[in-house]
């Protein structure tokens, strides 16, 4: 293997991190079937390596309790004798899909230890974030000489609101990195997280309408690397869902109160701001009458 | 209404009085004497007449009125009959009720508004630079929406900076040299004239300190200001046409060419005080009075040889300095006054005040320690105390509300998506990929749309990211929007901040406030019907979000209205 100081980064090299929704309850009521959804992203793993012989592929696979690395294209031992069995599947992604069958078995262990929650059926984005953020962050440590990273999240699964703090704090950080986070979202309902991230960070947010087409938006939209995102036009959204979730139950608001040391959002009158512990002053309000009715926007109360 | 009458002007009693016709309407009178020659004409503000006096009909006497004013001048008009006078009397008195009413009015309306005329002024002058301002203060203020009080007290950050921004500079000195002034000679005579203003005297008590003591010490006991100056500039007129030897004879101009020796006493302090720390080297060669110079004369000829008259000679470059130094240190005193005597007094104790300030921070100086040159401290350590971020989630996970919300995932639900997910991984990895990947229709229906997506995204927000759709609308509409949205702003801050009402002064603020937001929001459905049609789509966007504003004001007006009756019945 000659040494990697010989190479020659251009402008156009980009490690991609693909954050993968694996989310069985969400999969369990769509149209499209998660083999077909895989076979679309597969082939577009594979046109995102052709473009550019340096170009680095990482997948990482977003479950319902748990995220684990299930692929990354640096890695010799992907190429080697495996699934030469008669099946279809070309070789090149015969780990992938065997790792993420080892990790599907795994999460619902995980899931059935939990205790059944009643919670929003989301998948952990924050976590899979984190994980692609400690890589990335690992890639930029190894040298001068590294591919431009970006970030791309595959999610269908609603937001949990009570993972807005983390998922957050992890934008933030993206954004300090200058990694753009794009989403592609082909759920139902509209996720403000992913928008809010792409519009930090600078990234690309699209909800495509006709899934069963899902390689030609992927291949349009999400493949361009971020040296062409200068001279290629991408749709923009007009708008952002800004919407936070409150800290204390995690339920979306529109208006509420903040802590003024700490910007902590609460959706009702607290004593005590439990982030950082700043005590807050008497309430201007005349009785607790009145505190319910300047409650606004609660959902479904 | 006026009135107008014959009457002869006195100013006393004895006056013979001078012919003229008084002229008097509600706020003025006017009295102008027929000999156009004679400068007897008065004129005389009615609110400035305290009282009046008036001769009885049954007596002897003539009809006289007498006028006293607020001053205590008094104005006698002979009238040409009783029942002329009467009239005048009576009209002064109705016109004298009417100005007292009026005053007691405007006392008792403005109690708190104790607005001094700068401030005033201030007001006046921010409304006519700043045209927004003054359209929202015609719209609030004078439709009395708000009162001046309420619209000024939300920007006293305005107020306070322009006054601040006023008084914060100084006026500095001129840097053209004392030396420089040249006197005007009169070609005919043997006279010199020198003028002088209250300018170049301070200037030149600032920089001759020696001139200066002479000053408080010869003035006004041994000479008149006027001579003294005349001597001075006779000793700098004589200096400079290298009459020194005659100067040197009279002892007062003396004081005037000798070396300043204030002057050399302060310098000399100022060497020592020199902080060794700085410039261990200070010595008295760095005096600048005494620096090596090319022996350049302050009119520019170069002096060879001078040796009589040694201690009269001063150089350019002494002048240049001392007078550098002055202007450097700008105005120091804050005296303003005309009176040479007090300007010099203030900037003697100007000087001691300095002098006092500096045996202080020498006393300081000496007493501040090196820190490179002590032994090491060991101060006791506070150990840091960082929390576990583990436990701030812990937390948070704990808070999270059990409430029924979509989709439950119950036991069985899970286990069953499970299964199907694992079924599907099988399938792919038997099958592969599926071929066709994509069928070619649906790939171009993407496409399409796509390519329409980004086109008319393009359209609608321009070329430009950063270009706002308001640069697209006519100016007027886009002026009445802004508009808009500045005066609604400014009603529900006003609005949120009546909030709770406890006093009935809030109530009565609350309706108009009220009244004004229903007003606009009528204004700005109208103007949303009025824009053109290819535009309207995006003005109602931005107008949606006013009118959502104001309706949540309009609610809680509502609410806590009903709330309020509920409880008093």
């Amino acid at each position: 293997m000659p040494s990697v100081v010989s190479k020659q980064y251009s402008d156009d090299v980009s490690l991609l991190v693909l954050l993968l929704d694996t989310n069985p309850l969400f999969w369990s009521t769509t149209s499209i079937t998660f083999s077909q959804f895989l076979s679309h992203v597969l082939a577009f793993l594979n046109a995102v390596l052709g473009l550019n012989q340096l170009n680095q592929v990482v997948v990482i696979a977003t479950g319902y309790s748990s995220c684990d690395y299930i692929y990354d294209s640096s890695l010799t031992s992907n190429h080697g004798n495996l699934e030469s069995n008669g099946t279809g599947m070309p070789a090149l992604f015969g780990s992938l899909l065997k790792k993420l069958e080892d990790f599907v078995t795994k999460d619902e262990e995980l899931s059935r230890e939990e205790v059944s929650e009643d919670r929003i059926p989301s998948c952990l984005l924050s976590g899979s974030l984190s994980m692609a953020l400690c890589y990335i962050q690992r890639v930029f440590r190894s040298g001068h000489l590294h591919p431009q990273p970006r970030i791309l999240c595959l999610q269908g699964s609603p937001d949990g609101p009570e993972q807005y703090v983390a998922v957050m704090n992890s934008i933030f950080s993206a954004q300090r990195l200058m990694v753009p986070i794009d989403s592609c979202y082909i759920g139902v309902q509209n996720s403000a997280f992913l928008q809010q991230a792409s519009y930090i960070t600078g990234g690309v947010h699209h909800t495509p309408k006709q899934l069963d087409g899902l390689f030609q938006y992927l291949t349009t939209i999400f493949a361009t690397d971020l040296h062409s995102r200068s001279f290629v036009q991408l749709p923009k959204p007009i708008g952002v869902d800004f919407r936070a979730s409150c800290f204390c139950h995690k339920k979306t608001i529109d208006m509420g109160y903040i802590c003024s040391v700490c910007l902590s959002i609460f959706c009702e009158h607290h004593k005590k701001c439990s982030t950082c512990g700043s005590v807050f002053g008497q309430s201007k309000l005349d009785d607790a009458s009145s505190v319910s009715d300047k409650k606004r926007k609660a959902p479904s109360t | 209404m006026s009135m107008e009458k014959r009457v002869k002007y006195k100013s006393s009693v004895k006056d013979r009085g001078t012919l003229g016709s008084l002229k008097i309407s509600e706020v003025m009178l006017l009295f102008v004497p027929n000999d156009p020659k004679s400068d007897l004409k008065l004129k005389v503000q009615t609110h400035n007449i305290k009282s009046q006096k008036y001769t009885k009909q049954g007596s002897n006497k003539p009809p006289w009125l007498n006028l006293t004013n607020k001053q205590g001048r008094s104005h006698i008009f002979e009238f040409e009959n009783y029942p002329d006078m009467h009239a005048c009397r009576d009209f002064i008195t109705k016109a004298l009720a009417k100005c007292d009413e009026e005053s007691n009015k405007s006392v008792v309306s403005t109690p708190s508004e104790q607005l001094s005329m700068a401030e005033f002024e201030l007001r006046f002058k921010l409304l006519r630079e700043n045209s927004e301002l003054q359209k929202l203060h015609k719209q609030f203020v004078e439709s009395k929406v708000l009162t001046e009080d309420e619209f000024w007290s939300t920007r006293k950050k305005l107020l306070g900076k322009y006054s601040i921004r006023k008084s914060k500079q100084q006026m500095g000195l001129k840097s053209m040299m004392v030396s420089g002034i040249k006197p005007s000679s009169d070609g005919r005579t043997n006279r010199v004239t020198f003028t002088l203003t209250s300018e170049i005297i301070f200037q030149i008590f600032a920089e001759k300190p020696a001139v200066r003591q002479a000053f408080i010490d010869y003035v006004p006991k041994k000479m008149t200001e006027k001579d003294f100056w005349t001597k001075y500039f006779r000793a700098e007129y004589l200096y400079s046409t290298k009459n020194t030897a005659e100067a040197a004879e009279d002892e007062e101009l003396a004081v005037f060419l000798k070396p300043d020796e204030i002057l050399a006493r302060e310098a000399r302090q100022k060497m020592r005080r020199v902080d060794p720390t700085l410039d261990m080297d200070a010595d008295q060669g760095d005096d600048y009075t005494h620096l090596m110079d090319h022996g350049i004369q302050r009119d520019g000829t170069n002096d060879a040889v001078e040796p009589q008259n040694d201690q009269h000679r001063r150089s350019l470059l002494q002048d240049l300095n001392r007078h550098a130094a002055v202007v450097l240190e700008g105005r120091c005193i804050d005296v303003e006054s005309e009176e040479t005597r007090i300007v010099a007094e203030a900037l003697t104790r100007a000087k001691q005040v300095s002098k006092a300030n500096q045996e202080r921070l020498e006393r300081m100086s000496r007493a501040a320690e090196m820190e490179d040159l002590q032994a090491p401290q060991n101060f006791p350590l506070a150990p840091l105390s960082i929390k576990d971020p583990r436990d701030y989630f812990e937390s948070q996970q704990g808070n999270v509300l059990s409430e029924p919300r979509g989709a439950r995932a119950s036991k069985r639900n899970v286990y069953e998506a499970y299964g199907l997910l694992k079924e599907s991984i099988l399938e792919i990895r038997m099958t592969g990929l599926s071929d066709p990947l994509v069928k070619p229709e649906v790939s171009f229906e993407v496409f399409s749309s796509l390519t329409r997506t980004i086109s008319t995204a393009k359209n609608i927000i321009g070329k430009n990211p950063r270009e706002s759709f308001l640069d697209r609308l006519p100016k007027s509409t886009k002026d009445e929007v802004i508009h808009h949205w500045t005066s609604i702003q400014e009603l529900l801050r006003h609005f949120w901040s009546s909030y709770p009402i406890t006093t009935t002064y809030l109530n009565t603020k609350v309706a108009k406030l009220k009244d004004a937001m229903s007003n606009t929001y009528s204004l700005l459905d109208a103007m949303k019907q009025s824009v053109q049609s290819d535009l309207r789509h995006q003005v109602s966007l931005l107008v949606r979000s006013m009118q959502q504003a104001l309706d949540a004001a309009f609610q809680h007006y509502e609410s806590d209205l009903q709330r309020r009756t509920a409880k008093i019945a």
